[in-house]
């Protein structure tokens, strides 16, 4: 016993020496969560407006002011004429216009129809689509509150509103997803690069003429990785519910065992590359192409399974993060129980099992 | 273990990769005590015997004892008895002096303190270093790590393999002094090494070359049974010398050593005037002759002459 913790105090030396390690051990999760947590989704922030306001009355000026308030928008400048706003387009500085007509708070007052013109850059279609359903719903609310002040409707360019806040549902999606991806990264490569690399330099074949086997080899370089990879899961939790505003409606307890068994599966496999190959690269590189790819393309983190074509449906069936993301939304949005899990559960258990009892087969007593 | 008793007994081992063989039909045994030289060129099967030998790799055939155990089926028994020094210092660069040591000590279930008079000697070299990582040290000083960690756990015998390539001549030297010590506290040391002038500190040598056993004897044994008068040969014009010596109708071998040529002549009867003669006639100028006790590289060379080509 007390060689198996001289080797796991060596691996952590090692880990904990190593500044690149370090780097992807704890840099990655922060990088990645917060990458595809604020900049990657769809929300939009700050967006650059111009207002050419030919009313200069009370309500254009409230209105401009509610834009402005909402933090989506950015007041450029005010136009004072159709030509200035085509310039500023051209540009490309200006995302949105607002247009005021004459007479605008004299027609809203008065029960008229009052009209408000949104000009939008639609070169970049998405955020045009998303900067007017932003600015019409500001100024529907704004219509709403008037309309108990004021007798009379108010009529204006209305568009469909947004049934859920985009922002929102892309830190749903993207937060589990990071989640496996990071977990998967660490655990998988770094325990893959780790016995390689002892092949590598030689080390392995004192460690082999030693009394330590192969079980206490195995779980020796695990350990260290485990326990890194749990904390780096539980910050990862922690920013997503902090930072991000992710619910945590299910149990914590039963996310983090979640959590901890995800992680034995990546090492596992972790492992398992690295008793197929003698060199750091090779290691390496499988770790990306088995792990990496198919965890992004076909694990529902980026590409809805269910619009997947029916061959990568049925591949996704074996990415163990598809599983893992689906437990994760499971106890966190859906605050489901082990109950309706069981399955998934089951499924990780029975790839960490297969991965280990093969990764054990491989790593022989002896060099062939 | 009994002292009349041979520590290494390999019987007829063969090796191929593939169909590359490797090693063919080994047979040679080291005694108890003995301080015993493997010498061969790179590529010649030493790091693959040596393998074999510390229970890595098994052999395709024949069979192999280290201090009286099967080195396939007691593996687990005998790889505590054994100290192994891989060709590559098997360190982590990544950790300290003193981390590598206790690592390998723990490892192998002891402490430093309780070998520590074993490797004194040495370790008492490294200590002002003992914090600093050992892939800061010198290549000399990487060797004396990976010397102590190999004792930290008191082995019967001692495996280096090429122990001395990539040091300098000075840690060479210290080294071969701290195996010469060793030995004389009753270690088995088996080393391999491509240099040949490192094989006249061993007790006994087995030269060896494209997995073939040469000879097993002392150096002197060596060198006494190269049976042939051996001359060095210098001129200004060192390749036409060559040229010249390989057509003489007197010469048998010819080989470049350094500033001399090593000639042995086809018949005993052949003297250093006629040689001198005969290249007098070919305007060699500076011509010098002297007739020269072997080495151990004449003797490998002419052993591996007498050897059919693999």
């Amino acid at each position: 016993m007390n060689r198996f913790f001289a080797f796991v105090k060596k691996e952590f030396l090692h880990i904990l020496r190593d500044r690149r390690t370090l780097l992807i051990l704890f840099g990655l999760p922060f990088v990645q969560v917060l990458l595809f947590g604020f900049a990657l989704t769809n929300e939009i922030k700050s967006a650059q407006i111009i207002v050419l306001d030919h009313d200069k009355g009370y309500h254009s000026g409230q209105i401009i002011n509610r834009l402005v308030a909402s933090g989506y928008f950015e007041l450029q400048v005010y136009e004072r004429s159709y030509e200035g706003l085509e310039s500023a387009f051209r540009k490309g500085k200006v995302k949105l216009a607002v247009v005021f007509p004459v007479r605008f708070t004299h027609d809203y007052e008065h029960g008229r129809n009052a009209q408000v013109q949104l000009l939008a850059d639609a070169s970049e279609q998405n955020t045009a689509i998303s900067l007017t359903n932003y600015a019409s719903s500001i100024i529907r609310d704004y219509a709403a509150e008037g309309r108990t002040q004021v007798a009379g409707p108010m009529a204006i360019d209305i568009r469909s509103r947004m049934v859920f806040n985009p922002e929102l549902e892309g830190a749903f999606v993207f937060v589990p997803g990071v989640m496996a991806m990071v977990l998967l990264l660490v655990s998988a490569m770094m325990t893959s690069v780790t016995i390689a690399r002892e092949k590598e330099m030689g080390t392995m074949e004192v460690l082999m003429v030693s009394p330590l086997n192969q079980g206490q080899i195995l779980f020796g370089k695990v350990l260290p990785y485990l326990l890194l990879s749990f904390l780096n899961g539980c910050i990862i939790i922690a920013l997503g519910v902090f930072t991000l505003g992710i619910p945590l409606h299910g149990s914590l307890l039963l996310l983090l065992a979640e959590t901890l068994l995800f992680i034995f599966l990546a090492l596992s496999i972790g492992i398992f590359i690295s008793s197929l190959t003698d060199s750091q690269l090779v290691a390496m590189f499988a770790s990306l192409v088995i792990m990496l790819m198919p965890t992004i393309f076909l694990s529902g983190f980026i590409f809805p399974i269910e619009s997947m074509p029916k061959l990568l449906q049925v591949i996704s069936q074996i990415i163990p993060a598809r599983y893992f993301i689906d437990i994760v939304k499971g106890i966190m949005i859906k605050g489901v129980g082990i109950g309706y899990l069981y399955k998934e559960t089951l499924v990780l258990i029975g790839m960490s099992l297969f991965f280990t009892l093969l990764s054990l087969r491989n790593l022989k007593t002896r060099l062939v | 273990m009994t002292n009349n008793m041979d520590a290494i007994v390999i019987n007829d081992i063969s090796k191929k990769y593939g169909t590359t063989s490797v090693l063919q039909n080994i047979s040679f045994s080291v005694r108890q005590g003995e301080l015993f030289g493997l010498i061969g060129p790179d590529g010649a099967g030493k790091t693959t015997l040596f393998k074999i030998l510390v229970t890595l790799l098994p052999a395709d055939s024949g069979q192999a004892q280290v201090v009286g155990r099967d080195v396939v089926q007691d593996y687990k028994k005998l790889r505590i008895l054994i100290g192994y020094m891989p060709g590559r210092f098997s360190l982590y660069p990544d950790l300290s002096v003193q981390e590598n040591l206790s690592f390998f000590a723990t490892v192998f279930g002891t402490t430093i303190e309780a070998n520590y008079e074993l490797i004194q000697d040495i370790y008492s070299q490294l200590e002002p270093f003992k914090n600093r990582l050992a892939g800061k040290l010198s290549g000399g000083m990487k060797q004396k790590l990976a010397l102590c960690c190999a004792l930290i756990h008191k082995p019967e015998v001692l495996f280096l393999d090429e122990p001395t390539t990539g040091v300098d001549a000075v840690s060479r030297k210290e080294f071969w002094e701290m195996l010469r010590r060793l030995k004389e506290r009753g270690l088995t040391i088996l080393v391999s090494t491509p240099y040949m002038d490192e094989a006249g500190l061993c007790d006994r040598i087995a030269l060896i070359q494209t997995g073939q056993i040469l000879a097993v004897d002392t150096p002197e044994g060596i060198t006494q049974s190269f049976g042939k008068a051996l001359y060095a040969v210098r001129a200004a014009n060192t390749y036409q010398l060559i040229q010249d010596l390989r057509q003489a109708p007197f010469t048998a071998s010819v080989y470049a050593f350094g500033e001399y040529l090593h000639l042995t002549t086809q018949s005993e009867t052949t003297t250093p005037e006629q040689i001198v003669a005969y290249l007098q006639a070919r305007q060699h100028q500076g011509l010098e002759i002297k007739k020269i006790t072997p080495t151990i590289e004449d003797s490998f060379m002419a052993l591996m002459a007498q050897q059919p080509a693999a």
